[in-house]
């Protein structure tokens, strides 16, 4: 017991139910009786919808009910927006399960089929006749907030669901007073977050007691109980959500959907159980999309690279209707990270959210602060062109220096502990920057185009107080808890309102309770994801479950180590003032050999014969957690890039990546998630985008279009870090499931454009497909 | 994704097979599956009945005999790509086979499958037509061989019948060449942009006679005849291929195919770029 798990790398328990397959999906359940949903989505991105004559779909064979949303007006009520930004003017359009007189996206749901086997209900969908008259349709976001562009809600002037700004510091004072000026209009293209499991929903329903349980694809199983008592009618306490194995979210399961709530609406209807498995297909046009952003950019600096503001435009586009957290994202989670790491002193945004004919879009890893950090990432690296200094140098002249409690923001932030200068000092002497310049101008002489580029992020994560909750209208709050239970052999389960789907929580957390009471980390197993056996959390997202959840965890722990000290001071007729907790063992400080296990406190808290007076029996504890603050996690990453300037292609030559979460509970885990979240932010660089065309069908509607990373374009990617406690979490830790993919896609961006730079590009949208790339260099070199 | 009804049918034998589809017109044969089952899930496909030919055993493996390199059809592209003699007598065939797809891909996708599908977007016709390859049929009116120049008809139309059979191809043997193969491949399905195949017959450092083939931008592979001629008699140097490759634009015909990923334009702008590099790798292995 002696060695610390704290810090360990020991392997994912998880693991190997994943990778023989023996984990349990939704997919993998059956009932007895079950049968099976198939959604009828519209073709149209914009049509009014006439009679919808269901006759022929219900004579199919093994049909049991078609539902249109005629149907389920009564039964099922709109969807609601649960992240409700003030000071916004926020108008949330109605967004029902089954549309009625109207499709918004193509993907929106117009009937429901119910059949014996899922084959007979797909066939049904082929014979739900429907009169479709279709609209002008608008997907861009900037096109759909100018005039003249199709209205997608009649009563949303403009499209405009929101219009919210932030400012701090004197702008207009720092473009008038500045010396250099540089400007850029990016896309944030639209991104399909890709689980590898589709989302799914397996609703039982006892028509007798009034009983619901659904299995669902969820990151939040408490949220989606709550929204779903509103949306069914089901009241919480008899509805029990299960998250059973969740494979990938990375944001699009926070939200609640309108095909989970109709899955529920047919078994409580048909009073058997119903379950509802989305295609890829389906997946691609309905489950929600990521970033969508038009960016304007100015930022004022001085000659010498000192940045003295940041001003800027954004359209963000929202989708046809406002996804359950959605208007949070490209507002308080992105626009209050504009200081970055250089506490920019001077910020003015305004971001309008905008309705457009496409799939609603939601937080996608990184939720709006991967834009913000491009958007300044971006800029530093364009001031470093304009002035002639090297990009290091600009970054190294900005950055903050190190704080340990407390950096105030003009956005109103307190980032909570942060070593810039380090982490980047660290990143060029580990890349050896100064060698790789020097390669770069060699291979300029022979005609290669190699790039290297740098980003410097902090991020704010581990979400979040509750009363900043509040006041950033999130329709909930942002504590969590736990519950550590020991069992009479000194066994532990403990039970978390986070719901972890492949981070690996199930490790680290035992990690975590076994050095706080001294046992195994076997010795701990970890429930979560059963809203009937958990405490009441908020789900994992935001790079929180350990930052939030994790807290609550060590201070339940905690509890019960200090309730384990009083009982083996009892057993051991010492005053509990002269007890420790040390090597595992509660022991009398001086007499190491006057101790007891944990398994021996337990046993006698368990059967309680003898117990201290007032003590009650049981080793149980449970704690309710509201973090003071956000927290702060931070890195600089370096990606090198070379450019094939015959065909236009980039090669990823190498990833450097240093990250601080601080104190690691578990370094190899740690290194995972660096490693799916650069991917996944290389993959925005490079290769991912969902487009539309003018009718707005997505034409990235498969894997044959829409180009995932993959393993053999990747290098080695390096991971390092470096250590900065966070000073109000109990163990230290921040957060790290969101770092890499807020880091490296701009890194990626400005290597490529680092390459180019000699050709005279300046700017390509992404993802930087070969022939946009070669487009750009034609163009920079005509006449040459 | 849920396909739409259909019966199920495993033949034992071609001669079964042909009887089975005679039996189930409509029917299609299935292979390794990689192309026509996407098709079956996306309702694109909707044929009465599948005859399953993958478990007939004398249809697949790789062979060399009577100076002639033999695939059989349902030869899945990874042991193509493994095959020591497939790289002695055709390297351009390992080199196309080992790029396709992935892995899994490689391991269920078939030659025979391949071919007969023939997606314009494969890299098996044109190393195909390059190769001079001859590519072996089974019907219901007998045996017979199609050079590989004249299967490909166009996009995914070939020679052959509806109750035809692909059995195997054959590629001569021992040749005193060196082939390679250049692939554009598209960053999502890995299928070709652009894929050109080239074969070199060195004589000292100069090329005595060169056969190239370009797939993935046209409906089916074209031979660049044009090319072929400017590089023959010429010296086997990055320069000669780069000039000679400017010609494939003549050889390509007036329909070219584009995408959101890669336009007409811009692929137009490649195909020089990889017909130098494959006859740049061939010419390599010619040398030796
Ligand atoms: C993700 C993915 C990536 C891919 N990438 C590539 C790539 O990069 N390059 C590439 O070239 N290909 C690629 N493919 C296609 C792959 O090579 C397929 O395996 C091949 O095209 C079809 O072979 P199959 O054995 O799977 O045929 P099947 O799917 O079984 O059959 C395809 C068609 O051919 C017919 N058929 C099959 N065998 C015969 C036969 N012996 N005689 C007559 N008709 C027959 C079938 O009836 C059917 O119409 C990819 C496929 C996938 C799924």
């Amino acid at each position: 017991m002696a060695t610390r798990l704290f810090g360990s790398g020991i392997r994912r328990r998880e693991d190997p139910r994943l990778i023989t397959g023996s984990a349990t999906y939704t997919d993998d359940l059956t009932l007895p009786g079950m049968v099976h949903a198939a959604m009828l989505r519209s073709p149209h991105a914009h049509a009014t919808v006439g009679t919808i004559d269901i006759s022929r779909a219900q004579a199919s064979p093994g049909v049991l009910a078609v539902y249109t949303g005629k149907d389920t007006s009564d039964g099922l009520q709109p969807m609601p927006c649960a992240w409700l930004v003030p000071d916004a003017d926020l108008k949330v359009a109605t967004y029902p399960c089954i549309a009625t007189d109207t499709v918004r996206y193509v993907g929106d749901i117009v009937a429901v089929v119910v059949a014996e086997d899922p084959y007979q209900a797909y066939d049904a969908l082929d014979l739900i006749d429907v009169e479709y008259t279709a609209l002008p349709a608008v997907t861009n976001p900037a096109e759909a907030a100018g005039d003249g562009a199709p209205q997608v809600h009649a009563d949303v002037d403009k499209n405009q669901a929101f219009h919210w700004a932030v400012s701090g510091g004197d702008v207009d004072a720092a473009f008038k007073d500045a010396e250099v000026v540089v400007k850029e209009r990016i896309i944030q293209q639209r991104l399909i977050p890709n689980a590898m499991e589709p989302r799914a929903a397996l609703a039982e329903y006892d028509q007798a007691s009034g009983d619901l349980t659904l299995w669902n694809t969820t990151q939040n199983p408490h949220i989606l109980r709550f929204l779903n008592s509103v949306v069914t009618g089901v009241p919480e306490d008899r509805a029990r959500i299960i998250a059973p194995e969740v494979g990938g979210g990375f944001g699009s399961k926070i939200p609640a959907y309108p095909g989970e709530f109709i899955t529920v609406f047919c078994a409580k209807q048909l009073g058997r159980p119903v379950k509802w498995n989305e295609t890829r297909s389906e997946n691609y046009q309905a489950t929600t999309h990521g970033r969508d952003h038009v960016q304007e950019i100015e930022l004022a600096a001085k000659k010498d690279g000192t940045i003295t503001g940041l001003r800027c435009t954004v359209w963000a586009g929202m989708g046809a209707y406002l996804s359950t957290a959605a208007p949070g994202i490209p507002t308080i989670l992105h626009g209050l990270m504009l200081p970055a790491c250089y506490g920019i002193p001077a910020i003015k945004e305004d971001v309008y959210g905008v309705y457009t004919n496409t799939t609603p879009v939601e937080a996608y890893r990184g939720a709006g602060r991967p834009e913000a950090t491009f958007m300044v990432e971006r800029m530093v690296d364009r001031l470093a062109g304009e002035i002639g200094m090297d990009p290091a140098d600009v970054r190294k002249k900005n950055l903050i220096p190190a704080f340990d409690d407390g950096h105030d923001t003009v956005t109103g932030l307190t980032y909570d502990s942060g070593d810039y200068p380090t982490a980047l000092d660290k990143l060029l002497s580990h890349a050896d920057y100064a060698r790789l310049r020097a390669e770069q101008a060699t291979a300029r002489k022979s005609g290669r185009y190699i790039g290297l580029g740098l980003s410097t992020y902090v991020e704010m994560c581990g979400l979040g107080p509750s009363q900043v909750a509040g006041a950033i209208g999130f329709q909930g709050g942002l504590w969590e808890s736990a519950i550590v239970r020991v069992h009479p052999t000194g066994k532990v389960h403990v039970f978390i309102g986070t719901s972890p789907h492949g981070q690996g929580e199930e490790t680290t957390f035992a990690q975590i309770v076994a050095d706080e009471i001294g046992v195994g980390a076997d010795d701990v197993k970890v429930i979560h994801g059963d809203t009937d056996t958990t405490p009441m959390g908020w789900g994992t997202y935001g790079s929180r479950t350990t930052a939030v959840g994790g807290a609550a965890l060590a201070k339940a722990a905690r509890k019960v180590r200090d309730k384990a000290k009083v009982i083996a001071a009892h057993l051991l007729e010492a005053a509990v003032e002269d007890m420790e907790f040390a090597d595992g063992k509660y022991s009398v400080k001086g007499s190491p050999d006057k101790a007891k296990s944990l398994a021996e406190v337990a046993l006698m808290a368990n059967v309680a014969w003898n117990m201290p007076a007032n003590v009650e029996a049981g080793l149980e504890a449970s704690t309710f957690y509201d973090p003071p603050n956000f927290t702060f996690p931070f890195g600089a990453h370096l990606a090198v890039v070379e450019v094939d300037k015959a065909t236009g292609q980039v090669d990823l030559k190498r990833y450097v990546a240093i990250d601080d979460c601080g104190p690691q509970i578990n370094p190899v885990i740690v290194e995972g998630q660096v490693h799916g979240g650069v991917v996944q932010g290389i993959g925005q660089a490079l290769w991912e985008q969902a487009v539309y065309d003018d009718s707005g069908q997505l034409v990235t509607g498969s894997m044959l279009d829409y180009a995932l990373p993959r393993a053999g374009r990747l290098p080695e990617i390096e991971v390092l870090s470096t250590v900065t406690p966070s000073p109000h979490h109990p163990l230290g830790v921040k957060g790290i499931g969101e770092a890499g993919t807020i880091a490296s896609t701009v890194a990626v961006y400005n290597a490529v454009m680092d390459a180019l730079g000699p050709l005279g590009v300046e700017t390509i949208d992404m993802p930087f497909t070969p022939e946009r790339v070669w487009r750009a260099i034609q163009q920079a070199t005509k006449g040459h | 994704m849920y396909p739409a009804d259909f019966a199920y049918y495993r033949a034992s034998s071609v001669q079964d097979a042909g009887r089975l589809m005679n039996e189930h017109p409509g029917a299609k044969f299935l292979a390794g599956g990689h192309s026509l089952i996407p098709l079956l899930k996306l309702r694109l496909a909707v044929p009465p009945a599948l005859i399953d030919i993958g478990r007939i055993v004398d249809l697949s493996g790789v062979t060399v005999a009577n100076g002639r390199l033999r695939i059989g059809a349902l030869t899945p592209h990874a042991e193509v790509a493994a095959s020591s003699d497939v790289a002695t007598h055709a390297a351009a065939l390992a080199d196309a086979a080992g790029q396709i797809g992935d892995p899994a891909v490689r391991n269920r996708g078939t030659v025979g499958g391949n071919i007969a599908h023939a997606d314009p977007a494969s890299d098996l016709p044109a190393v195909l037509c390059a190769l001079d390859a001859s590519i072996g049929i089974v019907g219901a009116s007998g045996d017979r061989t199609v050079p590989a120049s004249e299967f490909f008809l166009g996009m995914m139309t070939t020679a052959l019948g509806e109750d035809e059979i692909v059995t195997h191809v054959e590629i001569a043997a021992g040749q005193q060449h060196g082939s390679a193969y250049a692939k554009f491949p598209h960053p999502a399905s890995r299928y070709a942009v652009i894929g050109v195949a080239a074969v070199i017959a060195a004589d000292g450092d100069a090329c005595r006679s060169a056969a190239v083939a370009v797939g993935g931008l046209v409906p089916a592979p074209v031979r660049a005849s044009n090319v072929e001629q400017a590089v023959s008699g010429e010296a086997l140097t990055d320069a000669s291929f780069a000039k000679a490759a400017q010609r494939v634009g003549e050889d390509l015909g007036d329909e070219i195919l584009g995408d959101l990923f890669a336009s007409v334009e811009y692929r137009r702008a490649m195909a020089p770029v990889y017909v130098a590099r494959s006859l740049s790798a061939a010419a390599a292995r010619a040398r030796k």
